[in-house]
C-alpha cells in the first residue's frame, strides 16, 4: 500500500545561515500556509478511524469483557483486547510492565481496555459503549509515601510498590550547623499540555509488517516496544516522523502506536487513531507530583554546611521514566550548589494515580522548587540578600558535586545570579492603573488597592543527555550530489522535530560543515540508524554532533577522490579550497552525476551508574544552568497574582542559532510560570477531575508577562561545537522565582505549586 | 445530509455529513484542508480559528449544519497564491513558529485584529489573542510577529 496523501513534506526550502546564526525555519512557510501534515492530518484513501476503550476505574479487576456486540455494529471492522496482541503484551522505557491492553488488572483510570476500527470517528465511538466490561473494583493506592513504606499495602506489581529508592551520601552526613532551616514542599501534578493530539496513521504492508506515521519523539524507541507487542521483526514496523505539535516529554511513552498497527493489521486496512483532548490527558504520563523534606544547615556568614532531603515522587500505575526521575532528583538535589556535606534519599513508587513520566525539566523541577524555597528561607533567616546568599554558595568549575563528580566544564552560577539581578526592574507603579493589568485583568472586581508587589529568585541546575552509564547516541546520514548544476547536501537522521527547530540546526551544521547553501533534510524515519530521544535537551548536543562527523565524513571523501591529504583542506561556497586560499576544485564538477553519501554516529564520553548504597559516581555528561528572576503583583483580598516580569539568564555554551535559543528560554518560562500559579491536574482517589482545556490552565498570551533573556556562551570543551544542552533550564527555575516573589509579596509560607488563590487568602 | 459552503472563495460541497460532525471536521476531513487544527474541539484553544461570514469563530463549536450557506476562509485562504499575507511572513520571520499547531489559528485571530485595528496597542494584541493557546513559543515572538505584521500592512 502506498503512502498517506498527506504525508510530510521534505524541507527543501532554502534557508540561509550557518552556525551562530539565525536562519529562519525551513518548515514555517508549510506552517503558516496550513499545508505542513501534522499527525493528526493524515489521511489515507479507504482509512478507518481507531478508537480506545479505556477503564473508568483506577483499581479494579476485569472479571468479564465481551466485544461481540460491539463487533456486530454496521461499521466496525474490528474490536480487540489483550487476546489479540499478536506478541507479547507488555511495554515500557524503562522496565517492561505496562500492558498494551489490560489483561486482569486495571491500575489506574484510562488504562486502555480494548481497540476498534470503524469507518467514520462517530461510529467507533458509539460502538465502544457495546463493549461489555464487568469489574470488581478495588480500594486505590493514592499515597506515594505509604506506597514506599508499607509492605501491608497490596503490590500493584510483582516486585511490589517501590520503583527506586536512591541514596546519596556525601562528606559527613550528621554535619550541624549554625543556622538551620527546613520545610516540607509539595508539588502537583503537571500536564505536557502540548496542542498537537496523540495520532498516527498505521498502513499494512504487502510484506505482513505495517509502516506507521506518528507524532513522537524518539522512533527507534517505539519501533521496538512497537514490533516486540505486535511479534513481527524490527523491519517489519517502519516507522516515520509526521509533524508534531509539541511534545515535552509527554510523547515519549507508546500511546497510540501499538494499537494503530494491530488494528492495520487485523483489518488489512489503513487506520488512524487521533485521540480529543479528553483521552490525551489519559493517554500520555504527566509530571511527577512530588513531596519533598528539606533541611539546610549554614555559617552565619551564609556559607552552606549541610543539606539533608527526603522525597518521594509519584510515579503512578506504570514505571515509565520513573526511575530517571528519582536519579535525577536525587543528583540534582541540592541545586547549583557547593555543598560540603549532604544526605539525599528519594524514592519513586508505584500508585493508582495516573502514570508520571517524562516532562521537561525531568527530575529537576520538583527539587529546584524545594531548595530553591528553603535558600530564600535561609537567606531570611541570615538576614541577606537572597541573589547573595545564592552567589556566595554558587557552584563554579572545579567544584564537586554531591555525587563525588567535578565539574570539569564552565559553570557560571554566580555570574547568571548577578546578571538576571542587574536587569532593570519594571518601574514601581504609580497613581491610576489600567485595570487589565492587574491581578486578574479585566474581570477583576478591585481597583488595586490591596496589590502589592514582590521580587523573586530562581536558580537551576539540569543534567543533558541520558545519564547513568547509558550509551547515549545519535546516527546521521549525509548526501552530497549535484542537482541544477549545484552541489547540494541532503542530511538523513531519526531525529525528532518537535517544535525546538531542529530541522533548522541539521541545516546549519551542513551547510558550515561543506560549504554549501543548499541544504535538505530528509523525513526522519528509522530507515537511518537510532537518533535517540527529543528530550533530555540532548538533541543538538548528539544529533548535531552525529550530522557533524557525517558531514566531515562527507569532506574527507570527498578529498580522497582529489587525492589531496586532507590537512589544510576546507569546502567553501562549493569549492574546494587549500590552505593557501587556492581552489583545488569545483565540487559541482567533481562529483559529476556520483554521489558521497557517509553515515556516522555521534556518542557522548561515558557516564557512569550511581553506587547503589552512597550514590557516588559520574552520573552525569554535562550540566545546564539558568537563573529567572521574576517581578508579581499579588491582590491580597482576592489571592490573585499577576507577573509584571519574567527575566532570565542561561548559559548555553555556544548558541547555535540565537533566536531559536531565546525562543526556547520564553517557551520554557512559560511552562514553569504555569506550574506555579495555575497548572495541575487534580486526582483525587486516582481520579482526574479536569481533563479538558477548560479545567486544566495553561498559560495564555494575558498571563505571559515581557520578559528579558540574556544569554551567555561559556563553551564546554566536551561537546559539539562548545554546546550546553537549552531546553529544559529555564522551566525549571521559573516556578521557583515566581513562588519566590509571591513571597516576598505576601509574607506566607507557601510550600506547594501551584499556589492558588486560596492559599494567598487562606480561605 | 450535504453542506453547501463557500472556503476560500470557492463553493465546496460535502455528501454524507453526520448530524454530529462540526465545521472543523467537514473542512478537515471531508474537503481535505485540514489547516485548522484539532488541539482540543472544545472551543478552548483557538487552534480552528476561521472566518466565519468574516467574523472569527471556532470551526470545532460550529455544527456543519450550521455553515450550510455562509462564507468560510480558512488559514488556506490567507495568502494569495505565492504570497504570503503580511501576517503570515511575520510569524516565520519573527520566529513565532514553533511546532505551529497553533499557528493557523493565531494568524486567523491576528489577521482580523490588524483588519479591526490597525495599529494594535500591546494590551489590545494581547486582548485579541487570549483565546489562543500557544504552549511552545512564551508568546513573546507572538507579539513581534503582530506589531511587525500590522506595521507592514500600514506600509502596503
Ligand atoms: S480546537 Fe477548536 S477551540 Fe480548540
Ligand atoms: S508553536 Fe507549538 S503550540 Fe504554538
Amino acid at each position: 500500500m502506498s503512502a498517506p496523501a498527506r504525508s510530510p513534506q521534505e524541507l527543501h526550502d532554502t534557508i540561509a545561515g550557518g552556525i551562530g546564526e539565525s536562519p529562519l525555519r525551513p518548515d514555517g512557510t508549510l506552517k503558516v500556509r496550513g499545508e505542513f501534515a501534522y499527525s493528526s492530518d493524515l489521511w489515507h484513501e479507504d482509512m478507518l478511524w481507531g478508537a480506545t476503550l479505556r477503564s473508568p476505574h483506577p483499581h479494579a479487576r476485569i472479571v468479564r469483557l465481551d466485544v461481540s456486540r460491539a463487533l456486530a455494529q454496521p461499521g466496525v471492522h474490528a474490536v480487540l483486547t489483550h487476546e489479540d496482541v499478536p506478541g507479547e503484551n507488555v511495554y515500557g522505557l524503562k522496565y517492561q510492565d505496562t500492558p498494551a491492553l489490560a489483561a486482569d488488572l486495571v491500575r489506574y483510570q484510562g488504562e486502555p481496555i480494548a481497540i476498534l476500527a470503524a469507518d467514520h470517528p462517530e461510529i467507533a465511538r458509539q460502538a465502544l459503549k457495546e463493549i461489555v466490561v464487568e469489574y470488581d473494583v478495588l480500594e486505590p493506592i493514592t499515597d506515594p509515601e505509604r506506597a514506599a513504606h508499607d509492605d501491608t499495602l497490596p503490590k500493584l506489581h510483582p516486585d511490589g510498590n517501590l520503583v527506586r529508592h536512591q541514596r546519596i551520601v556525601k562528606g559527613d552526613p550528621a554535619a550541624t550547623a549554625d543556622v538551620v532551616v527546613s520545610g516540607v514542599y509539595e508539588i502537583g501534578m503537571q500536564d505536557q499540555a502540548f496542542l498537537g493530539p496523540e495520532s498516527g496513521l498505521a498502513v499494512p504492508a504487502e510484506d505482513g509488517g505495517v509502516d506507521l506515521y506518528l507524532a513522537t519523539q524518539w522512533l527507534h524507541v517505539d519501533q521496538r516496544q512497537t514490533a516486540k507487542a505486535l511479534g513481527l521483526p524490527l523491519e517489519k514496523v517502519r516507522l516515520t516522523l509526521s509533524g508534531v505539535g509539541g511534545a515535552f516529554g509527554g510523547r515519549e511513552d507508546l500511546s497510540m502506536q501499538i494499537h494503530s498497527c494491530m488494528l492495520a493489521l487485523r483489518t488489512g486496512r489503513p487506520v488512524k487513531m487521533s485521540y480529543n483532548r479528553l483521552e490525551s490527558f489519559f493517554g500520555h504520563v504527566h509530571r511527577h507530583p512530588a513531596k519533598m523534606y528539606y533541611e539546610h544547615g549554614a555559617t552565619r556568614d551564609g556559607k552552606l554546611v549541610y543539606v539533608r532531603a527526603r522525597m518521594y515522587f509519584d510515579g503512578g500505575a506504570y514505571a515509565s521514566k520513573t526511575p530517571v526521575v528519582v536519579g535525577n532528583g536525587t543528583t540534582l538535589s541540592v541545586g547549583p550548589y557547593d555543598v560540603p556535606n549532604a544526605h539525599i534519599e528519594g524514592w519513586g513508587v508505584y500508585t493508582n494515580n495516573p502514570t508520571c513520566g517524562a516532562m521537561r525539566g525531568l527530575g529537576a523541577v520538583q527539587p529546584t522548587y524545594a531548595y530553591e524555597s528553603q535558600m530564600d528561607k535561609l537567606a531570611s533567616a541570615l538576614d541577606l540578600d537572597p541573589a547573595e546568599l545564592r552567589i556566595r554558595n554558587a557552584l563554579s568549575e572545579g567544584s564537586t558535586v554531591v555525587t563525588g563528580q567535578v565539574v570539569d566544564f564552565p559553570a557560571p552560577v554566580a555570574e547568571l545570579v548577578q546578571r538576571v539581578r542587574d536587569l532593570p526592574l519594571p518601574p514601581e507603579p504609580a497613581g491610576e492603573r489600567d485595570i487589565r493589568e492587574l491581578p486578574g485583568g479585566a474581570s477583576n472586581t478591585t481597583h488595586g488597592e490591596g496589590v502589592v508587589r514582590g521580587v523573586g529568585y530562581g536558580v537551576t541546575i539540569k543534567n543533558i543527555s541520558y545519564a547513568e552509564g547509558l550509551d547515549d547516541y545519535s546516527t546521521a546520514r549525509v548526501r552530497l550530489e549535484v542537482l541544477g548544476g549545484e552541489a547540494v547536501a541532503m542530511v538523513h537522521t531519526a531525529a525528532a522535530e518537535v517544535g525546538q527547530g531542529l530541522v533548522t540546526l541539521q541545516q546549519q551544521i551542513a551547510r558550515t560543515e561543506l560549504g554549501l547553501t543548499r541544504v535538505s533534510v530528509h523525513p526522519a524515519d528509522t530507515s537511518v540508524g537510532d537518533a535517540g530521544s527529543s528530550s533530555a535537551s540532548r538533541q543538538t548536543y548528539v544529533t548535531g554532533g552525529a550530522v557533524r562527523n557525517a558531514c566531515r565524513a562527507v569532506a574527507e571523501a570527498v578529498y580522497a577522490r582529489l587525492g589531496v591529504p586532507a590537512e589544510g583542506m576546507s569546502l567553501v561556497g562549493g569549492k574546494v579550497v587549500a590552505a593557501d586560499g587556492e581552489v583545488v576544485a569545483d565540487l559541482a564538477e567533481l562529483l559529476g552525476d556520483t554521489a558521497i553519501e557517509e553515515t556516522r554516529e555521534f556518542h557522548h564520553r561515558p557516564t557512569y551508574p550511581l553506587d547503589p548504597e552512597t550514590g557516588q559516581g559520574d552520573a552525569h555528561v554535562q550540566y545546564g544552568f539558568s537563573a529567572h528572576r521574576a517581578v508579581v503583583d499579588v491582590d491580597l483580598d482576592l489571592g490573585l497574582v499577576k507577573v509584571v516580569q519574567l527575566d532570565c539568564a542561561q548559559d548555553v555554551g555556544k548558541a547555535m542559532n540565537p533566536d531559536a535559543v531565546v525562543a526556547q528560554i520564553q517557551g520554557g518560562s512559560a511552562q514553569g510560570l504555569g506550574l506555579a500559579v495555575m497548572e495541575e491536574i487534580l486526582v483525587k482517589d486516582g481520579k482526574v477531575r479536569n481533563p479538558s482545556f477548560t479545567d486544566y490552565l495553561i498559560p495564555t498570551i494575558l498571563d505571559m508577562p515581557p520578559m528579558r533573556v540574556d544569554v551567555l556562551e561559556r563553551p564546554d570543551p566536551h561537546a559539539p561545537y562548545g554546546v550546553r544542552g537549552v531546553g529544559e533550564p529555564p522551566t525549571i527555575s521559573a516556578t521557583p522565582a515566581i513562588a519566590n516573589a509571591i513571597r516576598a509579596a505576601t509574607g506566607l509560607e507557601l510550600p506547594r505549586v501551584p499556589i492558588r488563590p486560596e492559599h494567598i487568602t487562606g480561605v | 445530509m450535504r453542506v453547501n459552503v463557500t472556503v476560500n472563495g470557492e463553493h465546496r460541497r460535502a455528501d454524507n455529513v453526520w448530524e454530529g460532525e462540526s465545521l472543523l471536521y467537514v473542512l478537515r476531513e471531508r474537503l481535505g484542508l485540514p489547516g485548522s487544527k484539532n488541539a482540543c474541539e472544545q472551543g478552548e484553544c483557538g487552534s480552528c480559528t476561521v472566518y466565519l461570514d468574516g467574523v472569527p469563530a471556532c470551526a470545532c463549536l460550529v455544527a456543519a449544519g450550521q455553515a450550510e450557506g455562509r462564507d468560510v476562509v480558512t488559514v488556506e485562504g490567507l495568502a494569495e497564491g505565492d504570497e504570503l499575507d503580511p501576517v503570515q511572513e511575520s510569524f516565520v520571520e519573527r520566529g513565532a513558529v514553533q511546532c505551529g499547531f497553533c499557528t493557523p489559528g493565531l494568524l486567523v485571530a491576528a489577521h482580523d485584529l490588524i483588519e479591526r485595528v490597525p495599529d494594535p496597542s500591546d494590551v489590545e494584541i494581547r486582548e485579541a489573542l487570549a483565546g489562543n493557546l500557544c504552549r511552545c513559543t512564551g508568546y513573546e515572538k507572538i507579539l513581534d510577529a503582530v506589531r511587525d505584521a500590522a506595521a507592514k500592512k500600514a506600509v502596503r
